[in-house]
């Protein structure tokens, strides 16, 4: 943390009154490591989002623009110095900082614009790894996946390995590195080559985690196209969680109060934080939906005879004893009302048929059943219309689980798309193509079988309630992703492969010479530590199976996880999609 | 839904396979229920009034987050804030005090083992500390930044300050031996924040011949130089490249792609014309002719159905007014709108729904899916039934639907077709148990009742008596039924 922050050197440099002109997508992220009062204490006075046109009046000496490097924003920042009246006393000083870093690109289009001289301080604010949970890290680069895989920019891979180096920094060498895919190859060499390159970075901190493990999001295409089970996997695919936080349909959250029903009926949607500083949410985020709804009531419970008790509290003393537990209890009462409101709205889509279908669907895809011919369930959905990006799922799911379609298959669904969708989106049909989430199979081989039954991805006798297997968080199928971390861990690769070649991209293991003094003795049991970091996203249901691994009481490993972005199958599509102009209705 | 219901739960019960069911239904909704219960019942203890206790506001920004703060100011209440200052203190405090993790690594633990001041790493405490560059490598100032002043750096010196977001000028590499080493170098540190700089100036040193040439066997720089034209819209130069390259359908599909960005109508279907003859993929090919003629086909329809609209002759725009143009609308929407203001249209009118469908080859499901939906919308129920009738040779009249009749009566009750209208369709349901579903859910009491005859089972028949009206032609049906 401490590294993310410090280089934003442009700070101290100012010690006048100024204003932050925010790109409102790093607002997120932002208000993950700092609050306003922080920022305040360092002369903050007022913040705005970024828009086109003047900007408001504010008697402040600096402007200070926070936004990522991209060329749009670029274009507005310009609008706003333009506009700025110039006659204006005292004249404000305007200021740039990049996010995560400047770029050569951006301040070439301002040079071009005119208003490049205007800026006084043009500095960079790396904020690499961005903490979202206790064990849980992501740069939030929404356009990491298409970068690496559509346009070949690995510039967020060398972010990736820059972020593992302040790591590094902070939490020792870490001696194993593992890998598969061709991003993983080419983060593990940057990382070995920086490290090449300062070698006054041998740092003496006694390394925290064993392993690092690094893995392509296109190493495992199949995971992030099913429909995750989990209780936040759920939330994530109905309602969308941003940076922990997540909004919900205000109805089920209405205060009801005696005697005024009906009043002041909240329509704004209902913003909640989700993470593992909840007890209650920390307990049942990573349970599969269907086990949830019994934590709940338990819950209710425990709570209800924790309230009896004050019938029972007779002297002083005992009274006393109640009230000072009264927050503590008020705040689980809070915690499960709204997570049985939560519950009661995610229960509403489950039971629903369509929901069922689809996940029939899915389910009879990921068990390898029907995957060559044309799905009458996808025809239907596309004769009534149903989101594109529902569709796209779908006819992915199915071109993975059969290594691709066969082409008259892949011809029949592009062309029922684009009669019905527009025949625009052939641009985002050749985009997924080129991804390798949609396309012909080639040399009549499908290899899905082989990979489903070597690495057990379909469980048949799966428990929900009290899982022994990662594949509870699909209801059957266990995330390829995740179960590479836990082959790795036991027995090894070697024992795999065979499948491991069918996979794209190259494996491999590559060591970190430590000084003697810094390697590890371990205890008997005491568990390993792994950083799992995946390149171009990573979905909750995943984060769930490793926390499940990190759990078990024999596992012997446990799981840090880092990203390039929290995705689930929907934002996913969405970022590889051409971006069109929206339908005039 | 085309898949018969009942073959789906023998399925489901009979393979291996586990859908996500809920087969403790009402265990489960119980549960659920109970919680509520309990934490209903609960709010007459507990004084309600918990907004301190969460400290979030009603649209659930936590007091004091940027997002929020960002209101705030903006509305110019810098007043207010000070009130809450204190609440703020107390919600950045606990905000980060997360409790302990699964894992004893968890790098919140981390993070209070390595500030022994407060819990959370603030901002205040990152500027303030200036211990930190022996932390981070990338501070750690590298002996090529001690000749600052020099301006004799190597490709690789210039490319590693580049990397750290230092501007260099790059105009003293003049050869083209030394713009490459540049390029290579660039390509080397995978940061394409500093390969698209060097290619900028590459781009505007180099002779495009000689640029092209360098970057066919530089695939990274080249990707990155594409993507480059592409953000900053030089589309000639990008097509120059791909043709160069050889790439003829990236070239078309990215020439294609352009008529977005057009918004004229006419001009689009001229931009659109222009594609039919690029050298797209064959199965692209007849998609972006189809693109073609059916703007062409929506410009002619959308000028004359305006123009009746406006006249006001024509009861059918006068009844259902169009909520918007045709225009650029896709193929199976074109076609409802067709079906729907010129279904009896001759097939040598453009307009007519049986010219879209041979002009685009359009399968007999979508086009009946279609054409009943859009006449159900109207209620013209004689052409429903018309839509679905076929003669044979011989004169004889008979019922079919490409889609399935559960589907067709779907589509009906959706338009609230009346129950005559509807149990006619719910009759032809080949499958028993999907036919007496459909006809108890719609209550097409007539099918019902039939069903159960033949199926002879009295029992059935007997409970459904319960269901109809006393008195009514329905109750006496069954009764006769059950006499004989």
């Amino acid at each position: 943390m401490a590294a993310h922050l410090s280089s934003g050197r442009v700070k101290p440099s100012l010690l006048f009154p100024q204003a932050i002109v925010w790109d409102e997508y790093l607002t997120g992220p932002f208000g993950l490591i700092a609050q306003y009062s922080l920022l305040k204490e360092h002369e903050v006075e007022k913040m705005f989002t970024l828009k086109p046109g003047r900007l408001p009046p504010a008697d402040v000496k600096n402007i200070i623009f926070f936004v990522r490097p991209k060329l749009e924003l670029m274009d507005i920042i310009t609008d706003n110095v333009l506009r700025e009246d110039r006659g204006r006393s005292p004249q404000r000083d305007f200021h740039i900082l990049f996010v995560p870093r400047r770029s050569l690109l951006c301040e070439q289009w301002l040079k071009e614009q005119g208003v490049l001289g205007s800026f006084i301080h043009r500095e960079q604010y790396s904020l690499d790894l961005i903490p979202f949970d206790g064990d849980l890290l992501s740069m939030e680069s929404e356009s990491a996946f298409k970068e690496c895989y559509l346009e070949s920019d690995q510039t967020s891979l060398y972010h990736a390995a820059k972020g593992l180096m302040t790591l590094q920094a902070l939490y020792g060498t870490i001696p194993q590195i593992f890998g598969k895919g061709d991003c993983a190859r080419h983060v593990a060499n940057m990382m070995i080559r920086m490290k090449r390159e300062f070698p006054g970075s041998q740092n003496s901190i006694f390394p925290v985690f064993d392993t690092l493990l690094l893995l392509d999001r296109n190493v495992d295409l199949l995971t992030p196209l099913a429909t995750q089970l989990t209780y936040e996997g759920l939330i994530d695919e109905i309602y969308g969680i941003q940076n922990t936080y997540v909004k919900l349909p205000p109805e089920k959250f209405a205060p009801k109060k005696q005697g005024e029903s009906g009043k002041d009926l909240p329509t704004e949607p209902k913003k909640l934080q989700l993470n593992s500083a909840e007890e209650l949410y920390a307990e049942i985020r990573d349970k599969n939906f269907n086990a949830v709804g019994s934590v709940l009531s338990k819950k209710a419970k425990i709570i209800s005879a924790a309230f009896e008790e004050r019938h029972h509290a007779k002297t002083v003393g005992e009274i006393k004893q109640f009230v000072s537990q009264l927050p503590h209890m008020q705040a689980a009462r809070s915690s499960l009302a709204n997570h049985t409101s939560i519950a009661e709205l995610i229960k509403d889509i489950t039971t629903s048929e369509d929901f069922f279908d689809n996940l029939t669907v899915e389910q009879e895809f990921m068990s390898g059943i029907d995957t060559d011919k044309v799905n009458n369930y996808i025809e239907d959905c596309i004769a009534q219309k149903h989101p594109l990006i529902k569709i796209l799922r779908l006819v992915c799911l199915q071109s993975v689980c059969n290594s691709g379609l066969k082409q008259k298959v892949l011809d029949h669904y592009k062309r029922e798309i684009l009669q019905t969708y527009g025949y625009e989106h052939i641009l985002t049909l050749n985009n997924l193509e080129k991804a390798g989430l949609l396309k012909p199979q080639t040399g009549g081989r499908n290899n899905y079988p082989t990979i489903r039954k070597t690495l057990r991805l379909w469980m048949d006798d799966v428990n929900e309630q009290n899982p022994n297997d990662i594949s509870y968080v699909y209801s059957g199928y266990a995330p390829l992703s995740v179960r590479l971390a836990q082959l790795l861990a036991r027995p090894g690769w070697r024992s795999i492969e065979e499948v491991l070649k069918m996979l794209p991209g190259p494996h491999f293991e590559e060591r970190q010479q430590l000084p003697t003094g810094l390697q590890k003795k371990r205890q008997h049991g005491e568990n390993r530590v792994t950083l799992v970091f995946f390149l171009g996203g990573v979905t909750y249901a995943e984060i769930a199976a490793l926390r499940f691994l990190s759990q078990m009481e024999d596992g012997g490993t446990e799981y840090i996880i880092a990203t390039t972005k929290l995705i689930n199958g929907t934002t996913w599509i969405k970022s590889l999609m051409e971006k069109l102009e929206p339908a005039p209705f | 839904m085309s898949r018969v219901r009942a073959d789906e739960e023998e399925y489901w019960h009979s393979s291996k396979f586990r859908a996500f069911t809920f087969d403790d239904e009402d265990d489960e909704l119980s549960q659920l229920k109970e919680s509520k219960r309990a934490v209903n019942s609960l709010r007459d203890i507990v004084d309600d009034d918990d907004d301190d206790l969460e400290r979030v506001s009603w649209s659930g920004e936590p007091v004091g987050s940027i997002s929020w703060s960002i209101k705030e100011t903006a509305s110019g209440s810098t007043s207010s804030l000070d009130g809450r200052d204190s609440s703020l203190q107390k919600g950045s405090s606990s905000y980060a005090a997360l409790p302990k993790q699964a894992s004893s690594y968890s790098l919140s633990s981390l993070f209070k083992g390595r500030n022994k001041l407060s819990s959370f790493q603030s901002l205040s405490d990152a500027l303030t500390d200036t211990g930190v560059k022996n932390y981070a490598p990338e501070l750690r100032r590298p002996k090529a930044e001690y000749k600052d002043y020099s301006s004799d750096w190597s490709p690789k010196d210039t490319v590693r300050r580049m990397q750290r977001g230092k501007v260099c000028s790059l105009e003293r590499f003049r050869s083209l031996q030394d713009k490459l080493v540049l390029l290579d170098e660039a390509v080397a540190g995978h940061d394409g924040n500093v390969i698209t700089a060097v290619l900028i100036f590459l781009k505007r040193t180099l002779r495009r011949e000689i640029l092209f040439r360098e970057l066919e066997v530089r695939q990274v720089a080249l990707c990155h130089l594409i993507h480059f034209l592409r953000e900053t819209g030089e589309q000639k130069f990008l097509l120059d490249l791909l043709r160069f390259l050889d790439r003829t359908e990236e070239v078309a599909l990215s020439q294609y792609r352009e008529h977005l960005n057009i918004q004229d109508v006419e001009k689009r279907r001229e931009f659109l014309k222009g594609c039919i003859g690029l050298p797209f993929s064959a199965e692209d090919a007849s998609h972006i002719q189809d693109h073609y003629t059916l703007l062409e086909r929506q410009i002619i329809i959308e000028a004359n159905d305006r123009h009746l609209e406006m006249a006001g002759q024509s009861e059918l725009f006068r009844k259902y007014p169009r909520k918007a143009s045709i225009l650029n609308m896709p193929l199976v929407t074109t076609l409802f709108y067709s079906c729907f203001y010129h279904y009896t249209e001759a097939e040598g009118m453009f307009s007519s729904p049986t010219n879209l469908k041979k002009t685009f080859k359009i399968p007999d499901k979508q086009f009946v899916l279609t054409a009943l939906a859009a006449r159900a919308k109207l209620r013209a129920w004689g052409d429903v039934d018309a839509l679905l009738t076929t003669k044979n040779w011989l004169g004889y009249t008979k019922k079919k639907a490409p889609i399935g009749f559960h589907r067709v009566v779907e589509i009906l009750q959706r338009n609230s077709a009346p129950v005559q209208v509807l149990q006619e369709y719910v009759r032809l349901v080949d499958d028993v148990e999907t036919r007496l579903n459909l006809a108890t859910k719609y209550k097409c009491h007539d099918v019902v009742i039939e069903t159960y005859r033949d199926l002879k089972d009295r029992i059935q028949l007997t409970a459904y008596k319960g269901k109809v009206e006393r008195g009514s032609a329905e109750e006496e049906k069954i009764n006769s039924i059950l006499s004989n």
